[in-house]
């Protein structure tokens, strides 16, 4: 196997507007073959790292290469990239075979290729026949194909996708992510997206990139950036979370532990953490990984496998029920007034109706289930 | 029991006898002037007072009337290449204050709907003033360059109605529409052939519909920069009118009507087309 081979690469890439820092320093590599996500709130900088990338803005400082090629100043109708756009931009008054040969014949490719190459493009967004069509007469749904039809045909080095799903209906969505993920298997063509949907961009994208205010917070794969943030920021952003604030009191090569004044009980974690001792730091749990059991006067906590007895567990008792059919989210109140989310899947029909309201429980996580932040 | 009276949907208020009547009056009130002028022009009497019978004599005396064709002719022409010259101006004005940001634009924007704005008397004036005093345009020169002082106050007054209509269309021109072409590969030129002419087309045609009526009927500037060579249509009329209305005037303004009718219902059956291609289209 050959080594993967940076094809786009963002090299200290600083964007103003006014006084307004859209993109800041963002330094970015992105491989042949991957899809990639850019991921962050709206107003996150994300769409202006994109529309660089497609030539519409040019950075302020810094620049952008494409297979080594310094591209920052080519204007974007000499780039080798395409993109499918928010509002998929479709011509109006072109037919479906118009519009995907457009920039065939822009470039001046003769029309018997470019019939043959609009066909097999149709083809490949499973639009045979349509060819002959008017946009008018086609749903939303068929339109965005129309236009990821529109940037395939030219074989770009990159796909450029802004919010691909975010106008399509939801059972559509859910629909259109495993076939994008599909097409770009099939086509090999690297694939960069930009989503406000945290979801869409996990279940989509081998890589991801998170921003926020400009800055790129973290790169990772989607597993990594959901169980190894690197910042709250993050954390909070992918899922659901809950923080606690507390005091790194051990901190060994095997174990550590973090006093939280929140919990009754230590956090212990069996794994190091590299940051100093005493230090302010942030523990997050997310839902699912913290077990809900039955809590009756005077019975011992639960004792998970790895955990200390004593540790990673709380008191409280159930305030709020969410029902959300294959899972339950309970909101538990602690000792001390804080309130802690838990996910429970339904796992047979009965499972919602073993806790309710105003019920004390004990809470419960393994030791390796907290994230550590320091920032 | 008695059936409850149920409230009329909105289309149901035209099969009420209150609103059929009051549309009765408001169709009269509209077309009944312009029903009477056709009429007449095929009555039989000289003086066309009383009607006398049934004739096409009119008809055949308007275009056997050399003053009178001349003038339709000059009339059609100055309206065309007005139209024309209009449609280009005020299709490059409007694009330039759609498109660039520049010291000045509100202040030419608000200029452009002077000409509308401003009493035609005044500017009837201005004409005659600006063509006798500043640049007198010569009327011995030979047709139909001796209408261009015509021709260009026409110009000076439609063009501003194009640039606005356009402006209009251009406001809902998406955007992305022109970076999905760039980014496609075409270049600025390519973008405008390919993509914003298409846009435009609808603007453009209700455009030069304007012009073109505006042009064709305008009476008060043209009175003012008109001389005894370069008459039009409508000063001949009401020259013709001026030692009495026979039924010839009657016919050639019928002819006018028909005319004008027949543009007009040609132009919107082609921008009808294309509106309710966008209307379908949604987006």
């Amino acid at each position: 196997m050959t080594p993967p081979k940076t094809i786009i690469r963002f090299e200290n890439v600083t964007k103003r507007f006014g006084k307004v820092v859209a993109v800041d320093d963002v330094s970015l590599s992105i491989e042949e073959g991957e899809f990639f996500a850019l991921l962050g709130p709206s107003g996150c900088g994300k769409t202006t790292l994109l529309r660089m990338l497609a030539g519409f803005e040019t950075p302020t400082e810094g620049r952008i290469l494409i297979d080594d090629q310094d591209i920052s100043l080519t204007p974007p109708n000499r780039r080798p990239v395409n993109m499918v756009f928010q509002s998929y931009a479709v011509f109006p008054h072109m037919s479906v075979a118009d519009n995907v040969g457009y920039g065939l014949k822009v470039d001046g490719v003769p029309a018997a290729e470019r019939d043959r190459r609009v066909e097999e493009a149709l083809a490949l967004v499973k639009l045979e026949g349509f060819g002959p069509r008017k946009p008018d007469q086609m749903s939303g749904g068929q339109r965005q194909r129309v236009a990821l039809a529109r940037a395939l045909v030219k074989r770009p080095r990159v796909l450029l996708l802004d919010e691909p799903l975010s106008a399509l209906d939801a059972k559509l969505r859910e629909a259109m992510r495993s076939e994008l993920t599909q097409l770009q298997e099939k086509v090999g063509i690297t694939f960069l997206m930009v989503t406000h949907d945290q979801d869409e961009a996990l279940a989509m994208a081998s890589r991801c990139a998170v921003m926020n205010r400009g800055l790129l917070q973290q790169v990772a794969t989607p597993g990594d950036l959901y169980e190894f943030p690197n910042s709250r920021f993050v954390a909070d952003f992918i899922g659901q979370v809950n923080l606690f604030e507390g005091r790194l009191t051990v901190d060994e090569p095997d174990h550590a532990m973090v006093e939280c004044p929140e919990l009754a009980a230590p956090i212990f974690l069996d794994h190091g953490v590299t940051g100093a001792r005493e230090a302010m730091v942030w523990v997050a749990l997310r839902p699912e990984k913290i077990e809900l059991h039955k809590r009756a006067d005077g019975a011992p906590p639960p004792v998970l496998e790895d955990a200390r007895p004593g540790n990673n567990v709380a008191a409280g008792i159930i305030r709020h029920i969410v029902y959300l059919g294959g899972a339950s989210i309970y909101e538990v109140e602690l000792e001390g007034g804080r309130r802690v989310k838990t996910q429970r899947s339904n796992l047979t029909r009965r499972d919602q109706e073993d806790f309710t309201w105003d019920e004390p429980v004990w809470l419960a996580w393994h030791a390796c289930s907290p994230a550590v932040l320091l920032s | 029991m008695t059936p409850r009276k149920t409230p009329p949907g909105p289309l149901d208020y035209l099969n009420r006898w209150p609103i059929r009547t009051w549309l009765t009056l408001v169709f009269i009130y509209l077309y009944a002037p312009m029903l009477t002028l056709m009429a007449f022009s095929f009555n039989n009497d000289k003086r066309n007072i009383v009607w006398r019978g049934f004739t096409l004599d009119y008809y055949v005396k308007a275009l056997q009337d050399s003053d009178l064709i001349t003038a339709f002719g000059n009339s059609l022409t100055i309206a065309a290449i007005s139209t024309l010259v209009s449609v280009i101006l005020g299709t490059l004005t409007a694009l330039t204050l759609w498109r660039f940001r520049f010291p000045g634009k509100a202040a030419l924007e608000g200029a452009l709907a002077l000409p509308i704005v401003v009493p035609e008397i005044c500017m009837g004036v201005a004409m005659l003033v600006f063509f006798t005093q500043v640049v007198p345009w010569p009327t011995e020169i030979m047709w139909p360059f001796n209408l261009g002082a015509i021709i260009i106050s026409h110009i000076s007054f439609s063009f501003s109605f194009v640039a606005i209509v356009i402006r209009a269309r251009l406001a809902s021109f998406n955007r992305e529409l022109e970076e999905a072409a760039k980014d496609l590969g075409a270049g600025e030129w390519r973008i405008f052939r390919d993509i914003l002419i298409p846009h435009m087309r609808p603007g453009l045609l209700a455009g030069a519909l304007l012009a073109f009526t505006l042009s064709l009927d305008d009476f008060v500037i043209t009175f003012f920069t008109s001389g005894p060579e370069t008459t039009t249509f409508p000063i001949k009329v009401y020259s013709m009118v001026r030692f009495s209305v026979t039924p010839e005037v009657n016919a050639a303004s019928t002819i006018l009507i028909v005319l004008t009718l027949v543009l007009t219902a040609l132009a919107l059956k082609l921008q009808g087309n294309d509106v309710a291609r966008e209307a379908a289209g949604g987006s």
